[in-house]
């Protein structure tokens, strides 16, 4: 690990004032991606901006039509929520299978999505249920949030303070996890919620992506079977030692198939 | 019985310090005025070294800086092959050098090119990025099959095509002939996939130098702390045996990839010397996937002759086996005696002939891996006679009994140069067939049919040299080393005992097995054993723990050096007991005189030992401190029958395992909690082998699963609850009659469940790992294929 100044504000104010005074900062939240690559040297931010110890950034609001969540707070608190899982069960469900346990008591939802990594679980939530993001400056509509691997809308500097869900109809998530890292080789939201049929697919390409074909057919037809005929094209999707471009885009149909069949109950 | 004597399932000694947190190990121990060593490393697979710029790390701050050159100069060896093989036509393999550091090239992404010495690991990380090393970047061959190729690039210049050796065993004749007269022969090509040790510790070193004494001392993370010693002090370093000293302390796993001697081990003990203070390494665990030995990698054509019956007539072999860049200790016996002497496997196969090449290639050298040939050899063995059982139309277990080798036809030489001493193999499978409820699967497969899942059952039949001995077998097959086993029972004036042994334990327990074994002979309580290893400068000469053999040597040396206390006892409770030595028993941790009521506990001869005021000294020494050296008359030969049901999704590729039954002989058994945990551990790395664990290298040699985000380990998650049992038949050559547990289950378990995947789909040439992309592209092939 290369050496760094190591700042810890207790307000989102401090944070973003360190932040732009510093050369090359990064924020800190779990950490679970950036400290093994600065572990690694493969990062060597001149400041680490730790945000863990900022209050207002932690907590689950659960409101008659979303459900918050505070940015700083961890999967395991998403997943164990009885709140959560009463309001959306898909939420709860995707929260609890990332990582593993020791993950999912560091890692955050605020840190995952800022950091989007193409293999990660909540893109699929925060597209797939149309969440909103919102941030130190201002909210993002989810589905404008992700812009590319490791790629998102936040300006330098920006942060993340929370996420909220809008309360779907019905929802599932089904992941096909990666044996070795256990990241998503294929994660698939399927939604019906207030503005429509969603289907977001996670770890299947560069960043989310909704598949209109799927919507559209579940529209008319929420079952399994109506999306069975729905071809992802394999075209532009990831492709590397554990599964094919064209392993990838069957699964997606499977495990959107699964997910409408969890949906629909 | 003594409850916590043979037999009992005594919970291990040393489990309070590892689950305290109180264990020593190599990174634990830190010496006066420490320094730290980072190794700096080829980032290429095949490279000439253009020039090594050190000044910039020595200018900011470095203790030292050592390169290939100052190896060289210092008048440093190579590392040594412990093994040497002859080709088919007699004359020796080629032995290309091993410098502890690169000089001119590089052979694999890993390889060391300095050695950057600084006062904290960290600082010796950032200077070691001001190494500046200029480069000349070579074509790299990976694949062993295709480096045999030629115009494949050179590793070393002095070993033409890349051709270490090409070895056989067996008659081809006779196999020949067999094949003439089969009514069916089957074909079979498999890759065995290349395995990263992944110990749970990586390796470590200390290197320390003694001005006043002259001695050296070497603190490391080796399974073998004398063959260390005697390796790196007499062939790389030049010093003698009793100026160096070396220590392994709590070892965190093996795996085999802790028994050879690393670079990294004599750089230290040497640079520590010249730099005049103690010098610290530790792997990163993405350092230990580039420098750790690797495991397996063999390319294999089998075929099988079968007459109208089902009886194997011969069976001919032939296999490339990857060196990797350089011969690490023990490599070269691995894909010949450790692996082509089990082809056999369980059956009465009359004719076998096996021919193997070994090439170089710029990926990490390979040695030996938790079975070490053995698991590669029953892997070919059970594959092709499940192919041989579907091609012919009949029952795998079926076939299997057919052509096993009868208990009856004990003991039994192979064509392959072994004779199995015990076993009752039909029993195995018998068993084995029953705890799974064979006559069932029919109809859960058709319960799984009904969820639309695929479903399987394979079986895995398995022998294995163990207790790997005798010397002048090895010795006779080109070993450089003996292979026999020590042990030092010293009782202490109040009746405790410590012993001494030259088996090393890294995790099998010896301090708990060792022990029960002096508490049933002795009587003593357990608590008043313990167990000492892993020291040069405490214990007798031993050779380590490998091979499944520290049991089946060590605790037979054990066994013997307690006859030895226990007859030096009974001199001297016959002295005290005024009687005949002869009218004097042992049974219980009593000296008993026959036909009176005169006793003495083991506890009072013991201190008489120590206080003999009226010994006759002439007659009786005082003491009573034994030692013995075992060098057993045959290997030991484990056995037994993996049973492996899967279900399968065929719309992902996803197989489950749902159940794994093995049936083991181990011969008698110790401590039967241990021998569990040792079949459970190994069928978790055979089950991790089948399904997901892969070394892969692309063209240029870099290693794309060089950690654990790529590299697959099995998790607990991925298996069921296994059902285990023995069958007891005990070793007929060894006092204890034992035969070794410790690398069964990785042995077995392999074959098991790719047979069952290969069962389930249908598809008879998956290769491992069957991940769940490789079964479902081998699903659709066949679907495909029945659909034209």
């Amino acid at each position: 690990m290369y050496a760094f100044k190591y700042h810890k504000p207790s307000s989102i104010e401090d944070a973003a004032k360190v932040f732009s005074g510093a050369d090359d900062a990064r924020y800190l939240s779990g950490g679970h991606t950036l400290l093994p690559s600065m572990k690694l040297r493969l990062a060597g931010p001149s400041d680490i901006v730790d945000l863990s110890g900022i209050a207002g950034l932690k907590g689950i609001k659960v409101e008659a039509d979303k459900v918050t969540i505070g940015a700083g707070t961890r999967h395991n608190d998403v997943a164990l929520s009885a709140e959560v899982r009463a309001a959306i069960p898909a939420l709860a469900d995707l929260a609890g299978g990332i990582g593993d346990f020791q993950v999912r008591n560091r890692g955050t939802i605020g840190g995952s999505i800022a950091n989007a990594d193409p293999s990660a679980d909540y893109p699929a939530a925060v597209v797939g249920l149309g969440a909103t993001v919102h941030t130190n400056k201002r909210t993002i509509a989810g589905d404008d949030f992700f812009t590319g691997m490791f790629e998102t809308a936040l300006e330098d500097g920006e942060i993340v303070t929370a996420v909220s869900f809008p309360r779907p109809k019905r929802a599932a998530y089904m992941k096909f996890p990666n044996p070795a890292s256990r990241y998503a080789v294929v994660g698939v939201m399927v939604a019906e919620t207030a503005s429509g049929m969603r289907v977001a697919v996670t770890g299947a390409a560069a960043s989310v992506f909704r598949v209109a074909e799927m919507e559209q057919a579940l529209a008319s037809n929420f079952s399994p079977d109506a999306i069975a005929g729905v071809a992802v094209p394999a075209d532009n999707l990831n492709s590397d030692i554990h599964a094919a471009a064209d392993y990838r885009a069957h699964l997606v149909g499977v495990m959107a198939k699964r997910a409408v069949a969890k949906a629909a109950g | 019985m003594n409850e916590n004597g043979i037999g009992a399932r005594v919970r291990r000694k040393e489990d309070k310090r590892f689950i305290t947190g109180r264990g020593n190990y190599t990174d634990d121990i830190n010496r006066h005025g420490q320094t730290h060593a980072v190794f700096l490393r080829s980032p290429h697979a095949h490279a000439r070294i253009v020039s090594i710029d050190t000044k910039a790390a020595m200018a900011a701050g470095a203790v030292a800086v050592l390169t290939g050159k100052d190896v060289a100069d210092a008048g440093i060896n190579g590392l040594p092959c412990g093994w040497l093989i002859h080709n088919k036509d007699g004359s020796p393999m080629k032995e290309p050098g091993h410098p502890v550091i690169a000089l001119d090239r590089v052979r694999h992404v890993g390889d060391i090119v300095a050695m950057v010495i600084a006062e904290s690991k960290n600082q010796a990380k950032d200077l070691a990025e001001l190494v500046e090393v200029d480069y000349e970047v070579l074509p790299a061959a990976v694949n062993a099959v295709e480096a045999l190729k030629p115009g494949a690039p050179q590793v070393h210049d002095d070993v033409e095509g890349n051709l270490c050796y090409d070895w056989h065993l067996g008659e081809k004749d006779p196999v020949d002939a067999a094949f003439a007269q089969a009514a069916h022969v089957t074909k079979l090509d498999v890759y065995n996939n290349r395995l990263a040790p992944n110990a749970m510790e990586p390796r470590a070193a200390i290197g320390e130098y003694d001005r006043a004494t002259g001695e050296h001392t070497l603190y490391t993370t080796s399974q073998n702390p004398h063959v260390i010693r005697l390796l790196m002090g007499a062939f790389v370093l030049g010093l003698p045996e009793h100026k160096l000293r070396v220590v392994s302390p709590d070892v965190g796993g093996g795996f085999g990839s802790k028994i050879f001697h690393y670079a990294e081990e004599a750089a230290v003990t040497w640079a520590a010397k010249v730099v005049g203070r103690p010098i610290k390494w530790n792997s990163d665990r993405s350092e230990a996937f580039i420098s750790d030995a690797q495991g397996r990698d063999h390319h294999t054509h089998a075929e099988l002759a079968l007459d109208n019956d089902g009886k194997f007539l011969g069976f001919r072999v032939s296999t490339t086996a990857n060196m990797g860049a350089y011969l690490s200790t023990f490599s070269t016996s691995i894909p010949t005696y450790l692996y082509a002497t089990l082809l056999a496997g369980l059956y009465a196969t009359p004719a076998i002939y096996a021919e193997v090449k070994a090439a170089f290639t710029n990926t990490v050298p390979v040695d030996a891996y938790r079975g070490a040939g053995r698991p590669e050899a029953c892997f070919v063995v059970e594959s092709i006679v499940d192919k041989a059982a579907r091609e012919t139309g009949r029952d795998p277990a079926a076939l299997r009994k057919l052509n096993l080798i009868p208990a009856s036809a004990m003991p039994y030489q192979t064509p392959v140069a072994l004779q199995y001493d015990s076993g009752d193999f039909v029993k195995n499978i018998d068993d084995a067939l029953k705890v799974i409820d064979y006559d069932g699967f029919p109809a859960r497969c058709d319960a799984s049919k009904k969820k639309g899942m695929l479903r399987g059952i394979g079986l895995s039949s398995y022998i294995e040299a163990c207790g790997i001995a005798p010397s002048t077998v090895a010795g006779a097959l080109g070993a450089r080393a003996g292979l026999y086993e020590s042990a030092e029972v010293r009782v202490h004036p109040t009746g405790s005992v410590t012993v001494f042994t030259g088996s090393h334990s890294h995790g099998q327990g010896h301090e708990t097995t060792f022990a029960q074994i002096v508490c049933e002979r002795l009587g003593v309580p357990i608590e008043n054993v313990e167990v000492v290893h892993g020291d040069t400068g405490k214990i007798p000469f031993g050779m380590g723990t490998y091979g499944s053999r520290s049991l089946a040597v060590g605790g037979v040396a054990l066994h013997n050096s307690l006859e030895k206390v226990i007859a030096k006892g009974r001199k001297i409770a016959a002295h005290m007991m005024e009687a005949a030595e002869t009218d004097v028993e042992f049974k219980d941790g009593h000296y008993r005189v026959a036909g009176t009521d005169k006793e003495l506990a083991f506890g009072a001869i013991a201190l008489q030992a120590y206080v003999p005021h009226n010994f006759p000294h002439d007659e009786l020494e005082p003491g009573l401190d034994e030692t013995s050296f075992y060098d057993p008359k045959n290997f030991t030969y484990p056995n037994g029958c993996h049973i492996c049901e899967v279900e399968i999704d065929p719309d992902t590729g996803v197989t489950r395992i749902e159940r794994f039954v093995a049936v083991d002989d181990f011969g008698n058994i110790i401590n039967p909690m241990i021998v569990e945990g040792q079949v459970h551990g190994g069928i978790m790395q055979g089950i991790g082998q089948a399904l997901c664990e892969d070394c892969i290298y692309d063209e240029s040699g870099q290693l794309l699963t060089g950690s654990y985000m790529d590299y697959c380990m099995p998790k607990a998650d991925m298996v069921p609850f296994y059902e285990v049992g023995t069958n007891v038949v005990p070793c007929t050559h060894n006092a204890l009659g034992v035969k070794g547990a410790g690398e069964a289950g990785t042995i077995g378990a392999a074959a098991a469940v790719i047979n069952a995947i290969r069962h389930a789909t249908g598809v008879g040439d998956i290769q491992m790992p069957a991940t769940s992309q490789r079964v479902w592209q081998a699903i659709n092939a066949s679907a495909a294929q029945a659909a034209e």
